[in-house]
């Protein structure tokens, strides 16, 4: 397959797939939170567009439907949500630092390589372009992975989870042209549900740790450690 | 590619190009930056008359000084200005492009570099001694990242003969190549990192303790002076020919006629004006860097340029 | 034919000659100096006359001495891969001859028995490394092979009343071990399928993939050891500063060049099919190698341990290119495979002449100063200006700057590895390029280091009295270093020529050279096609000439061009002095801290009793503590329940004879 065997609609796909990967890594690499959280929804609106031109290339109407809720819904509404959470939870001027920013970079790069060398048997030669969007899309999935992995901040991990859904969904417009409208309409419903139940995890742990930071969740273990230090 | 006289003459003439326009690119610069800051700034042609005046001044070289220090600004030069003339311009199919591929024009870079940090070290003061050592950090962490998104180019292209991959996407329909845009992102990062613009170096400052360019030239005045800002400012100018020509080929002279000639240098210029703008711009609304957080935006370049490589293997090659 | 091999002989013959003579004249060193020496420049003029023979004519060439075991006599054999090793061994041992008489003549009072075992053991180095390169059969490459590593270990041991030099040259002794003994093994696999112990035997052995790639691993393990490739490489920056600098030049510019010869013997020659996996492994191996080598490198301040560290590096350079054409042959690219080849070949040789080019001027500023500590160096060019020069040259060649040499071969691998796109496979088309970028780090970290070694050593001013006194190299010294300085510029402005020379390796041993498109193009490198990649070094500097001409005969005209001296600029203080320049631990710090990942960095700051504030810096190898030092604790408390045995008790000892040999009479059994 060479670029210019491809439709102007696809290379369109092609090249906003490629910007949702970048936006992985900027997310992963964020370390300001409210920095990631734009960048969240910068990642939603490009999934969005990737619907709608889907949408106008299949010339299939449920997913116009399908490209303003993701847009409403991961561009604009959960971020909004995120956005007034950590202002409520006073995380506005929060910012981590990775201990190995290019380690953990180089890692997301690794994943990158290992979900293409994954997808390339897996599907037949004719639809390259087709396995070449899933494997962005498992890529982008797994950075969400490590993301969970690597951040100990309660809302960035929040993120990273939600990063995850992209990539599932990118996948799914991209291979399959969108999944019945049924299904969609409950996946999204889930992924609100799942919005407000971290909302109301996070002023849990908070007031039962005083902290959102993960690793201070060890506490919370029965068995009495005996090394404990510190506040 | 006919090599004959009047292309090698035209070489000549870009060659030359080069060291005529470069000052006005740098004047440009500093003048739309002055006016977005509410500034007058200084007239356009004052890099011209910077260099004359150094020229006009007699060369001071201190005591500790060794023959290297002298030898120096020619080579800095002389690297610098072959460098750019290997790069079309103007016009595509020139014979100078057998001389210097892609590589060895990094190569050719390279060398100026060491010798600008060598004969920073010469006087043997602390500032020279420190803007040598910045500068060697910058460029090896700006290295990698140039040089993944030459090879996303060259890949592409099957080719790092500079004229053959400016005509290999002038040949290709418009096409979204995620990798184009990446590696253009990443190359310019890695173009004002190397040309010492704001966030990395400020080109305007002495007195900044982060200055990496000036502290190397501080000793130097005179001609030696004058030939190391001319090599500063054709570096920017060989960045901004090398993007704009590689991107945006649109315009380049692929024949040699008078005609073609003329609209190919109209377009270089345009395209020169506007990236001037945008560096401008750039340089008003973005906070110089702390050195250290130096390292974290020229990840970002390796990162951009890893994902243009990682994008063209993935996306645009398939098998 | 026979003309080279003659030569060849006659090298050998003279090597060993200078090794009896130096030996025998324990009574006066001045023999050592004035008939020794000498004998070895000869030895070197003749291998590198017939290596350059034996590439000239592509031919080979065999004979049998009959030494030996009775039913294995010694077979040896010239053909052009041996004989470009021959060469570039010829050269380093010819230039060698021209330096050693300067430093000898500096330590031969009142020392005769240790310039004896000096000159002794080197002319048997050399005889090793000859006869390792001609042998034709494993006994005798094996025989070659620990005569090399035996005299080498005696010549690290030379400075033997440093402990630290003791320490180095056992821990040199002990990893030559290991590394022989996996190569010995490799060599085993390789005979028990060709059932004979001669190459011929082994060329026509048919391996299954998993025997092959067993015996490659033993190769690679061996020769990689010696090669001093990461995560082996930790007895090269001891062993090699600790020698006499002509001697470290040797063995960074040929034995290490041996070792090269060995793997691409075993590997491309006597293996033959090879695959395209191994290929991935060498690259790897070879970039972790480069980037550590060149990281390390850049943090020393002793100057030999910093060469040695940069050997490393420049060896993951020469893998990489042997691991990429391996990766090219294994996936079927023959015509790449051959051009990654030659490319691996041509920073073989380059590496050989700059850095023996830099270990001899090491050797001058040692002998002019008595200082290896880049801190207390500085201003040298003022007081040595021919090594200056020199140096400046072999640094420039070694940053891989154009148009010296050094360019040239990493340009060439850089090139091959831009072919990746002819593979079938996503997954190698993007790792070679991260391989690439991995390279470019090392290459801009070397240019880095090569501006700190020649700006804190050369330029600046004096940091230490002895220094401020420092007397030029003598004649001698001077002569060698130019030498090589002069094959640094050529090799860098003839690519074409050698790159003709190194042709026939590849003809030889994989039956194809470059392709047609490749064929030579007078003053232009094209080593694939002119349209894919052009390179022409004598015009890029022809117009460098130019234009720096043009420049000067603008700049120079007229009133102005007079230059003023005056102080320094002190910025309205105190004259600055040399305590105010950077150091070169200054100077590494930014990098120091960018990369403090891979290295092992402590730092101590502490008060002595005066109450003078110290500051100690110390920067190791994260492999000591991750992978040698468990394995010496490993072997040591193995050692230690061993030791259990030694009860004092003869009736004891006698018991476990007794329990041997049942055992060995039961294995015996059971095998018949």
């Amino acid at each position: 397959m060479s670029m210019s065997t491809l439709t102007l609609l696809q290379q369109l796909v092609v090249l906003l797939a490629a910007l949702v990967l970048f936006l992985s890594f900027v997310l992963l690499a964020q370390g300001r939170l409210i920095s990631a959280i734009h960048t969240f929804a910068w990642q939603g609106a490009l999934i969005a567009a990737v619907t709608l031109v889907v949408a106008a290339g299949g010339q299939i109407h449920h997913l116009y439907f399908s490209a303003v809720l993701t847009l409403v819904l991961k561009a604009l509404l959960i971020p909004w949500m995120l956005h007034r959470l950590a202002v409520r939870l006073a995380l506005e001027r929060h910012s981590e630092t990775l201990r190995h920013p290019a380690l953990v970079s180089m890692a997301a790069v690794a994943l990158v390589i290992f979900s293409y060398w994954l997808v390339l048997p897996m599907v037949a030669e004719e639809q390259t372009f087709t396995r070449n969007i899933v494997a962005i899309s498992l890529s982008v999935v797994l950075i969400g992975f490590l993301m969970m992995v690597v951040r100990q901040q309660a809302v960035a991990q929040v993120l990273g989870f939600m990063s995850i859904e992209n990539g599932l969904f990118l996948a799914a417009v991209s291979a399959t042209a969108g999944m019945p409208l049924v299904v969609e309409l409950g996946v999204a419903f889930d992924v609100l549900v799942a919005m407000v139940v971290f909302g109301v995890f996070f002023f849990q742990i908070r007031a039962s740790i005083d902290s959102l930071d993960v690793d201070r969740l060890n506490r919370l273990t029965e068995v009495p450690e005996v090394s404990e230090v510190g506040p | 590619m006919a090599v004959t006289a009047s292309t090698w003459l035209i070489s000549v003439i870009e060659a030359l190009l080069y060291l005529a326009l470069a000052p006005l690119l740098v004047g440009w610069v500093r003048k739309v930056r002055a006016r977005l800051q509410n500034r007058r700034g200084a007239p356009l042609l004052q890099p011209y008359r910077d260099l004359r005046k150094l020229l006009v001044k007699e060369a001071r070289v201190a005591h500790t000084a060794s023959p290297l220090y002298r030898l120096a600004p020619y080579v800095v030069l002389t690297a610098t200005w072959l460098a750019a003339a290997s790069i079309p311009m103007v016009a595509l199919d020139l014979p100078i492009a057998t001389v210097a591929d892609i590589i060895v024009l990094v190569g050719l870079l390279a060398l100026a570099r060491v010798f600008l940090a060598l004969a920073a070290m010469d006087v043997g003061t602390a500032f020279g001694g420190m803007g040598a050592s910045r500068e060697m950090l910058i460029s090896a962490l700006a290295e990698p990242a140039l040089l993944m998104a030459v090879f996303t180019l060259a890949m592409t292209a099957h080719s790092t003969n500079l004229t053959i991959l400016i005509g290999h996407h002038l040949s290709d329909d418009f096409l979204l190549r995620p990798s184009y845009l990446f590696a253009l992102i990443g190359l310019i990062l890695v173009a004002i990192a190397e040309t010492g613009r704001i966030p990395i170096d400020n080109p305007a400052t002495h007195l900044e303790l982060t200055m990496v360019h000036e502290a190397m030239v501080l000793e130097y005045s005179g001609r030696h002076l004058a030939m190391l800002e001319a090599a500063a400012q054709i570096k920017l100018m060989l960045y901004g020919v090398l993007i704009a020509n590689i991107f945006l080929p649109w315009g380049i002279a692929q024949s040699i006629t008078p005609a073609a000639l003329a609209v190919g240098l109209m377009a270089i210029l345009l395209k020169l004006a506007l990236l001037g703008v945008a560096l401008a711009v750039a340089e008003t609304v973005v906070a110089k860097l702390r050195l250290f957080r130096a390292p974290a935006f020229l990840n970002l370049a390796v990162l951009l340029s890893l994902l243009g490589l990682l994008s063209h293997v993935i996306l645009e090659v398939g098998a | 034919m026979a003309m080279a091999l003659t030569l060849s002989g006659l090298a050998v013959a003279f090597a060993l000659g200078s090794a009896i003579l130096s030996l025998g004249a324990v009574k006066d060193g001045r023999v050592i100096r004035i008939l020794a020496t000498p004998l070895l420049g000869v030895a070197g003029v003749s291998a590198l006359a017939a290596g350059v023979v034996a590439l000239l004519t592509g031919e080979v060439a065999t004979a049998t001495v009959p030494l030996g075991l009775p039913w294995l006599p010694w077979q040896i054999r010239l053909d052009a891969l041996s004989g470009f090793f021959m060469m570039i061994i010829g050269i380093l041992i010819s230039v060698v001859g021209i330096h050693a008489p300067s430093y000898l003549r500096g330590i031969e009072q009142g020392r005769g028995e240790a310039l004896a075992a000096l000159g002794g053991f080197t002319g048997l180095f050399l005889t090793g490394m000859l006869l390792v390169v001609l042998a034709a059969d494993a006994f005798l490459f094996m025989i070659a092979w620990e005569l090399m590593s035996l005299a080498s270990y005696f010549l690290v041991a030379f400075q033997h009343e440093h402990a630290a030099n003791r320490r180095a040259a056992f821990l040199y002794l002990l990893m030559a071990h290991v590394g022989g003994l996996a190569i010995l093994l490799g060599f085993g696999v390789l005979a028990a399928f060709g059932e004979g112990f001669s190459f011929a035997a082994m060329r026509a052995a048919e391996l299954s993939a998993l025997w092959a790639s067993l015996a490659f691993g033993l190769a690679f393990i061996g020769f990689g050891m010696k090669a001093g490739l990461v995560p082996l490489h930790a007895w090269l920056p001891e062993a090699h500063p600790a020698a006499p600098s002509h001697v470290s030049a040797l063995m960074s510019g040929a034995m290490l060049k041996v070792a090269v010869y060995g793997f691409v013997r075993l590997t491309f020659d006597l293996i033959g099919d090879v695959q395209w996996s191994w290929g991935v492994l060498v690259i790897a191996i070879g970039a972790a190698s480069s980037l550590m080598g060149a990281l390390l490198a850049l943090m020393q301040t002793d100057l030999k341990r910093l060469l040695a560290y940069s050997s490393v590096e420049n060896l993951g350079i020469i893998f990489i290119g042997l691991g990429l054409s391996l990766l090219f042959l294994g996936r079927g690219h023959t015509l790449l495979g051959v051009l990654a080849l030659i490319a691996a070949l041509y920073h073989s040789l380059n590496h050989a002449l700059f850095k023996g080019l830099l270990f001899l001027g090491a050797g001058a500023i040692l002998h002019g100063t008595h200082e290896r500590d880049l801190e207390q160096m500085g201003g040298l060019l003022r007081r040595m200006p021919w090594t200056g020069l020199f140096f400046l040259i072999g640094g420039l060649s070694l940053a891989g700057l154009p148009p010296f040499n050094g360019f040239v071969s990493e340009w060439l691998i850089f090139q091959s590895a831009l072919q990746s796109w002819v593979i079938d496979n996503g997954v190698l088309r993007a790792l070679i390029p991260i391989a690439m970028a991995v390279l470019a780090l090392t290459t801009a970290l070397v240019a880095a280091t090569v501006v700190k070694t020649y700006g804190v050593a050369f330029l600046g001013q004096a940091r230490s009295r002895h220094v401020r006194r420092a007397r030029p190299a003598p004649r001698g010294m001077r002569l060698a270093q130019g030498l090589l300085a002069v094959l640094c510029i050529l090799l860098g402005l003839l690519p074409t020529w050698v790159i003709g020379l190194i042709e026939s390796v590849p003809k030889q041993i994989l039956g194809t050279g470059l392709g047609d498109a490749a064929t030579p193009h007078g003053l232009w490198l094209a080593p694939i096609a002119p349209e894919t990649a052009i390179y022409s070094a004598p015009l890029a500097l022809l117009s460098l000439l130019i234009l720096g001409g043009l420049v000067s005969l603008v700049l120079r005209r007229g009133a102005v061009r007079r230059v003023r001296h005056c102080d320094a600029w002190d910025c309205g203080f105190a004259p600055p002095t040399p305590r105010m320049q950077y150091t070169a631990t200054a100077f590494a710090q930014p990098l120091r801290r960018v990369f403090a990942m891979l290295m092992q960095i402590e730092t101590t700051q502490a008060t002595r009793e005066d109450g003078t504030p110290r500051y100690q810096l110390k920067i190791g190898d994260r492999l000591w503590g991750t992978l040698y030092l468990p394995v010496s604790a490993m072997v040591e408390s193995a050692a230690r329940r061993i030791v259990r045995l030694q009860s004092g008790h003869v009736r004891g000892y006698l018991g476990w004879t007794l329990v041997t040999l049942i055992l060995l009479l039961w294995v015996v059994s059971v095998v018949d």
